[in-house]
């Protein structure tokens, strides 16, 4: 070699995760089509129902209050998805190896996706807010009860984006993990996000109540709007804490079988 | 001293697939060691358990000093790899790959990118520094592939068929890398079909086959093996009409003679040493049958 290489260094603590952080938000921004997409789909969906299915449902023009929490959620899942095909393309291409073979912890790769899609996510959701308020979403929250809102909705981005990290790491492939991330995009239409849990049949009403979603939605609703907050807030953060767990859980249990040594 | 790489009695098997059957090799510090071996005979996954990706089920290994089952972490701070797919960020430009390993090689920011500088223009990469290695030729991928195991030069570097996919031009040139990697003291094991590459580069060569080593030596002890001279009888227009190998004394090279003499072919005899192809036939051949 013509200039003398250099000689390993000492990692200073975090040095990992930040050097993954910024490498998967440089993925995000250069995956500029999905940033859109994530960003572009529940905005849509939020104007389709504020003025396609608002005056049916409410002809007070009083429905885009309704609905803006359940597409704040809906704009999570869509942002936090992507990061099933991401980690499952790590997977894939055989980058996880290399980092394998190095003295770091391999698992920081996973924290980088992780961080970058609550980033993504919280950024998408401030423009949905930012739409919302354009069209005539009239929050009266105090500045403590928007605080709130954001940390709990930082908490759900967070603890499903794991859970999609959990999806990627366990699929065999990039496309195949982009397939299992639709099942669970289902799951706030069968909640209160779009229309009020007592309107729907009986049966689905007991899975409405009974899924984490409707929670959460409540309790955005409640922080947010004034609505009635009853014991939402707590179920809320009982769910996302639980999804989270179990989630780390999984992802940790599927990384050890799939990048340990066999 | 210690050697370099320390292999005793490695066993390694995929279901009940044997792949590795009892390898013991040694690897001298500051020289180039080369696997030679047809595809499946177990190069890669040798490669894996002395990387650290995989575990052993029997034996030991030992790298720069380090068990590689009871102190991975030891011996993952003393190699490189280069794998055989080559694992680039594609998303990523050439030169933020190597920025992101230096930095996870603990290089300061600066140093790192001044690293990247010099290894882009040393591999011939600096005009496609700014392009996503997406959008690299094979050829390309493979260096830039190179080029993030020797951001921090290991002690121990390991390359899995390094110049698989390469033209004829970026092989001399990597062959030189290796060569002055190994002057610089750095050890390589590196696994390759091709016996030129082993000839050219290695100090001494092992030939793998169906998860043992048949051989050891350097490239003219192997030679010497086959036995002696090979005689070829070769047609007006050079083409090889057949070649008899002998164990190199006078009645041997008589015994051939008279073999071709009986033949009935007709053409010009010459006589040459045995090369490499002729023992890595032979040897995997005898193992084979």
């Amino acid at each position: 070699m013509t200039a003398v290489a250099p000689v390993r260094g000492a990692l200073r603590f975090g040095t990992e995760e930040s050097v993954f952080i910024g490498r998967s938000l440089r993925h995000s921004i250069r995956n500029i089509d999905a940033l859109i997409m994530a960003i572009m789909l529940p905005v849509i969906l939020m104007l389709l129902f504020t003025f396609v299915f608002g005056g049916a449902l409410d002809s007070e023009g009083g429905y885009v209050d309704y609905v803006v929490p359940g597409i704040i959620l809906l704009c999570a899942g869509f942002g936090s998805a992507g990061t099933a095909v991401d980690v499952a393309g790590d997977m894939e291409t055989g980058i996880i190896d290399r980092f394998r073979t190095m003295p770091i912890r391999a698992w920081a790769v996973l924290t980088g996706h992780v961080v970058a899609s609550l980033v993504r996510n919280l950024f998408a959701t401030v423009v949905v807010i930012g739409v919302a308020l354009l069209v005539g979403f009239r929050p009266n929250a105090s500045p403590l009860e928007w605080l709130a809102a954001f940390g709990i909705i930082a908490l759900y981005i967070l603890a499903i984006t794991y859970l999609f990290a959990a999806i990627g790491l366990a699929a065999r492939s990039a496309e195949a993990a982009n397939g299992y991330t639709f099942i669970l995009m289902f799951l706030p239409y069968l909640s209160s996000a779009f229309v009020p849990v007592d309107t729907l049949p009986v049966w689905l009403q007991w899975i409405a109540q009974n899924q984490p979603i409707t929670p959460i939605i409540e309790s955005i609703r409640g922080l947010l709007l004034g609505t009635d907050l009853g014991a939402s807030p707590l179920l809320a953060l009982g769910w996302c804490a639980l999804i989270l767990v179990a989630a780390v859980v999984w992802a940790a249990a599927v990384f050890r079988r799939k990048a340990a040594r066999r | 001293m210690t050697h370099a790489i320390d292999v005793r009695g490695l066993r390694k098997s995929f279901g009940r697939t044997e792949v590795l059957t009892g390898i013991d090799l040694t690897v001298d510090r500051g020289t180039v060691f080369a696997l030679l071996g047809p595809n499946g005979a177990g190069k890669t996954t040798l490669i894996n358990v002395l990387s650290t990706l995989a575990l052993p089920d029997a034996g030991t290994a030992v790298i720069d000093g380090h068990d590689v089952v009871a102190s991975p972490l030891a011996v993952r701070a003393s190699i490189g790899l280069t794998g055989q797919s080559a694992a680039v960020d594609g998303v990523l430009t050439g030169e933020e790959n190597l920025v992101l390993m230096g930095r996870l090689s603990g290089l300061r920011p600066r140093d790192a990118r001044a690293r990247a500088r010099h290894l882009l223009e040393r591999f011939d990469l600096a005009e496609s520094a700014r392009k996503r290695a997406k959008a690299y030729s094979g050829g390309m991928r493979r260096r830039l592939d190179l080029a993030l195991s020797l951001v921090v030069t290991p002690p121990v570097l390991f390359l899995d068929e390094p110049t698989t996919g390469l033209d004829t031009r970026s092989r001399q040139a990597l062959w030189e890398v290796i060569r002055s990697l190994r002057d610089e003291g750095t050890t390589v094991l590196l696994t390759t079909q091709y016996l030129e590459e082993a000839d050219q580069l290695a100090d001494r060569i092992a030939v793998l086959d169906h998860g043992v080593i048949v051989a050891e030596g350097t490239a003219a002890e192997l030679k010497a093996r086959t036995g002696g001279e090979v005689v070829e009888l070769r047609a007006a227009d050079e083409s090889l009409l057949c070649e008899i190998p002998t164990d190199g004394t006078v009645s041997g090279l008589r015994r051939a003679i008279d073999e071709l003499d009986a033949s009935g072919l007709d053409g010009t005899i010459s006589i040459r040493k045995p090369s490499l192809d002729d023992v890595f036939l032979t040897l995997t051949e005898r193992v084979g049958s």
